[in-house]
């Protein structure tokens, strides 16, 4: 008799469930190995416990007790907040065209592999919500964007990415990524420049 | 003191005195002073926008001339070194007219910076202890001191030799000989100075060379003698003043020799820089050929070529520059090459194309022009009138009363033609027209 | 100073008034403006270096000063000259990957700092360059002016006074009315300067610029916030350049400069070079660091960057 009969038969799903575990755990130990070859062609392989890598995690893109001050996000007029018309409705899950309303709206921003409700929440329109699944308001919205421009999000978090006014040695005022960026359509639009300067011939008194 | 009163007397009448030629040439040299300060009050009160200079050519015709007058004054060198470091006897006699020229010049030079000068009211910041001399950082406030240095210098050895030759003594060698001496690193410090306030400029690729002192001093022992020569063949044409062919010939000479260096080295720069035909290449190319069309310099300076060449083969040949008019033309077309090719040639095209590669082709306004003729005529109206009283001292016409108590003057007039005429009536002549200046 | 290098300092002055006046007689009358009281032609034609004033010279100076120019532009003038902080090197960073070309800078600059309007000075000059060429300036076009920017194909460069930490352009002033502050500011005594331009001839930025007649300035654009080293009216005949704003930036807390202001994507960046933390330091750190003619040993304090 094999053992797994022996097994009463109530038993029986807490094992599997064990052993899925069991099994779960050593890929995701094999996924936290770093594998590499070294200067003299030997393997190494480096385990990092998968606290540490989710810690590593948590400091890249939540920064703990970092806020920056940003004034207001720049909303069309009138449309905030959302939920004056859409705490009424229903949210429609399905990915469409929209023809009813915010037809101004032409997404040019990766729009092959997203639409509306993968950055704003269904849930609550007046919110944003991010790949996790944290709800975050619009005034931090520069988390969202940053889940995908991390290298912009950590310059601008340095002030190295857009316009910080104020005072170089005191309170600095950021801007949100929106508001230079408009996040359905965020290149950067062309200006019309301020005039040449005088050529040194047209200089004269 | 009444001595000195004395002379100054006499010089004053020597000066109001003088052949029509002299008169006419004074008077043209006056009215062009004149419209020289008329055109510097303009620019004085509007500004240097009355100059084509602008921030991308920020230097232009007043500093070109500058650089050039520089190298004719510090060419009197020229002449006291086979004069008194090898006591050549020929060369002695005109030395002191050498002298006389580079304190001409540099008092061209002093106006020239001065025009061109944003704020001369403040000239006094360069004078030291009561301004702020920034120095020795500063090659302009080096440049500041040597050009004083060299015109003090002059100053005293011309008017010592010419105040002892009029009291009739012989000049102490004790006091002339070390001033003399000095004169020549001086004479060579003045220009290498010069050479080294652009060269020493990395941002400005035309100047920064080390050969741009080398070929300052070139060409500076090329267009002083040549200017020289003509001086000295006017003087000797139209006063009795004997100047020996020998001398005349022998700064012809060295001219061939100062013109190949002055050549050799300007092909050297050349070559250097079209071979390797780098980023550098850029300005030169805009002297020599232009860039995208801007050729402003290009004729003047291929006249420039042309002329130094050819002054040089007139000037190589000794039977060829041994003829007076061919010497004459040789001259005058080193003058006028190192002229366009250190003046213009040399400062444009350090802001042609500017630092950030802006092209502004710059030609002198006409106020520019104007304030330079009557720098250039400041500077021949004192050289005129420190030959006017110095030709009749080495003649020996103009000296302190015998009674030790006034100042005797043998000739008044400029001329030769008394001297053509009949020189064995000079005596007669010189009494006649003897001033005595009262005690 | 002790009571005896004060006093030492009023007897040279007494001096030097003897030795001048006949000089000031016929000068004065020539270059100075003419509408100011006597006195005030003679106090300026006299002023002393900057760095030689004492206290008390520099507030005269400073009162005489504000007289002026508030009669002169109908306003109440304020001109400071509000010493270098403690521990304090400005930098300046700019981004050539986000630079537009719009010259909103130049202009920003130009209110701020009252450059002239007629003759015209811009600190600030933005060129356009190609991308295929790099940062060649040989390639640089000054004038372009399509109706949108930025154009295909190109890339922009603001250049400006890179403040070097060796200076070509003060060692060869004549008369040192142009220095390094101990903030790495490089400034000028427009009371100083006698105009030679010697110092523009040293730049290799073409960063300096100089009064080539009265600058005009309407009344009603007028910065009234003024720095004596920095953006107070200047002048005829004198030169003149960017000081990172020295009359804002020296401030406690210290804005901005109005370049970085007026720029609408973000690409100026500033601060202090002794702050780890600073912006400034963060982008040497974590950039593309370009430094413009970096051959010539100038050492600049701008950072471009991308």
């Amino acid at each position: 008799m094999s053992p797994w009969k022996k097994l009463s038969r109530n038993m029986r799903p807490g094992v599997l469930v064990l052993l899925a575990v069991l099994l779960a755990g050593a890929v995701a130990a094999q996924a936290a190995k770093e594998k590499y070859f070294d200067r003299s062609g030997t393997l190494v392989v480096i385990e990092t416990p998968a606290a540490e890598l989710l810690r590593a995690y948590e400091v890249k893109n939540l920064p703990p007790g970092e806020t920056f001050p940003v004034p207001p996000p720049p909303f069309s007029e009138g449309i905030f907040p959302c939920s004056d018309c859409h705490a009424e409705m229903t949210p429609n899950l399905e990915r469409r065209q929209l023809t009813d309303e915010h037809t101004d709206i032409i997404l040019n921003h990766a729009e092959g592999q997203r639409w509306c409700l993968d950055c704003h929440n269904p849930e609550d329109r007046d919110t944003l919500r991010l790949v996790s699944g944290e709800v975050i308001g619009f005034d931090e919205s520069y988390r969202l964007c940053g889940q995908c421009h991390g290298d912009k999000y950590r310059d601008w978090r340095q002030g190295l990415h857009g316009k910080r006014t104020g005072y170089w040695n005191g309170d600095k005022q950021y801007l949100l990524c929106a508001h230079c960026h408009n996040p359905h359509d965020p290149r950067f639009k062309p200006l019309t420049p301020m005039p040449p300067p005088q050529r040194p011939g047209e200089i004269r008194r | 003191m009444r001595n000195i009163l004395a002379f100054a007397r006499g010089s004053l009448v020597l000066i109001s005195k003088g052949s029509r030629a002299y008169y006419i040439w004074v008077f043209s040299l006056l009215a062009l002073i004149s419209m020289g300060v008329l055109a510097y009050i303009h620019q004085l009160q509007n500004g240097l926008i009355v100059t084509a200079m602008r921030d991308q050519v920020s230097w232009g015709f007043y500093i070109s001339n500058f650089t050039f007058i520089v190298g004719v004054a510090a060419a009197a060198v020229l002449l006291v070194i086979p004069a008194y470091v090898y006591h050549w006897k020929p060369i002695k006699e005109i030395a002191i007219l050498g002298e006389l020229l580079a304190v001409s010049a540099i008092i061209m030079c002093l106006l020239f910076v001065t025009a061109d000068l944003g704020r001369p009211d403040r000239f006094w910041h360069l004078i030291p202890v009561i301004g702020l001399l920034n120095f020795p950082q500063s090659l302009l406030a080096w440049d500041v001191f040597v050009l004083n240095l060299y015109l003090t210098l002059n100053l005293v050895i011309a008017g010592y030799m010419l105040y002892s030759l009029y009291h009739r003594r012989e000049p102490k060698k004790s006091f002339i000989t070390p001033l003399l001496l000095f004169s020549i690193p001086a004479a060579i410090s003045i220009h290498t100075v010069t050479a080294f306030l652009y060269s020493g400029m990395g941002a400005r690729i035309f100047w920064n060379a080390s050969i741009l002192a080398p070929r300052f001093l070139a060409s500076a022992f090329c267009s002083g003698p040549a200017f020289m020569i003509l001086v000295f063949l006017l003087v000797r044409r139209y006063t009795k003043f004997q100047i020996k062919d020998a001398a005349i010939h022998k700064i012809a000479e060295l001219i061939a020799y100062a013109m190949f260096i002055n050549l050799f080295l300007l092909g050297a720069e050349v070559f250097k820089e079209f071979y390797t035909a780098s980023a550098h290449l850029v300005p030169m190319k805009y002297l020599f050929f232009g860039i995208d069309g801007h050729t402003a310099l290009v004729p003047w300076i291929w006249t420039a070529m042309l002329f130094n060449l050819t002054a040089f083969f007139i000037f190589l040949a000794p039977s060829v520059r041994k003829n007076h008019f061919m010497l004459v033309i040789g001259c005058v077309l080193i003058f006028i090459g190192v002229y366009i090719e250190k003046g213009m040639g040399l400062v444009i095209p350090g802001f042609v194309p500017d630092v950030l590669h802006e092209i502004y082709e710059y030609k002198p306004t006409g106020i520019e022009v104007m304030i330079s003729l009557g720098i250039w005529a400041t500077g021949l109206f004192l050289f005129t009138l420190s030959l006017r009283v110095a030709i009749p001292i080495l003649n020996g016409d103009f000296h302190i009363a015998p009674d030790g108590r006034g100042s005797h003057i043998g000739d008044h007039l400029f001329l030769v033609q008394a001297k053509a005429a009949d020189p064995g009536e000079d005596a007669e002549q010189s009494t006649a027209a003897s001033a005595r200046s009262d005690p | 100073m002790s009571d005896k290098k004060k006093r030492d300092a009023k007897v040279f002055q007494l001096t030097r008034r003897k030795a001048l006046k006949g000089l000031a007689a016929g000068a004065s009358v020539l270059a100075l403006p003419s509408r100011d009281a006597a006195a005030s032609v003679w106090d300026a034609f006299f002023q002393k270096h900057f760095r030689r004033m004492t206290k008390s010279d520099l507030e005269r100076v400073l009162a005489r000063l504000e007289r002026e120019y508030s009669s002169e532009f109908s306003q109440e003038v304020k001109v400071g000259a509000t010493p270098p902080i403690e521990g304090v090197k400005y930098g300046y960073g700019l981004d050539l990957s986000r630079c537009i070309g719009c010259r909103r800078c130049v202009y920003g600059c130009v209110e701020e700092n009252n450059q002239s309007r007629d003759p015209q000075i811009h600190w600030i000059r933005v060129v356009r360059l190609k991308k295929e060429k790099g940062t060649d300036l040989h390639y640089a076009e000054h004038y372009y002016n399509p109706n949108q920017v930025p154009e295909p194909g190109h890339f922009y460069m603001p250049i400006q006074c890179q403040q070097c930490e060796k200076p070509p352009c003060t060692k060869v002033c004549p008369v040192q009315a142009t220095w390094t502050e101990k903030d790495g500011i490089v400034v000028v005594d427009y009371n100083w300067c006698i105009g030679c331009r010697y110092c523009m001839a040293a730049c290799p930025y073409g960063a300096r610029h100089f009064n080539w007649a009265k600058p005009q300035i309407p009344n009603e654009s007028l910065n009234p916030q003024t720095h004596y080293l920095g953006n107070r009216p200047r002048p005829v005949g004198v030169v003149e350049k960017c000081t990172f704003c020295i009359q804002r930036t020296r401030q406690q807390p210290g804005r901005y400069p109005a370049c970085l202001e007026a720029c609408p994507v973000g690409a100026r960046k500033f601060g202090n070079l002794l702050d780890p933390e600073s912006e400034i330091r963060k982008l040497i750190e974590n950039k593309r660091v370009y430094l413009l003619k970096e051959e010539l040993n100038t050492q600049p304090k701008f950072f471009y960057f991308f």
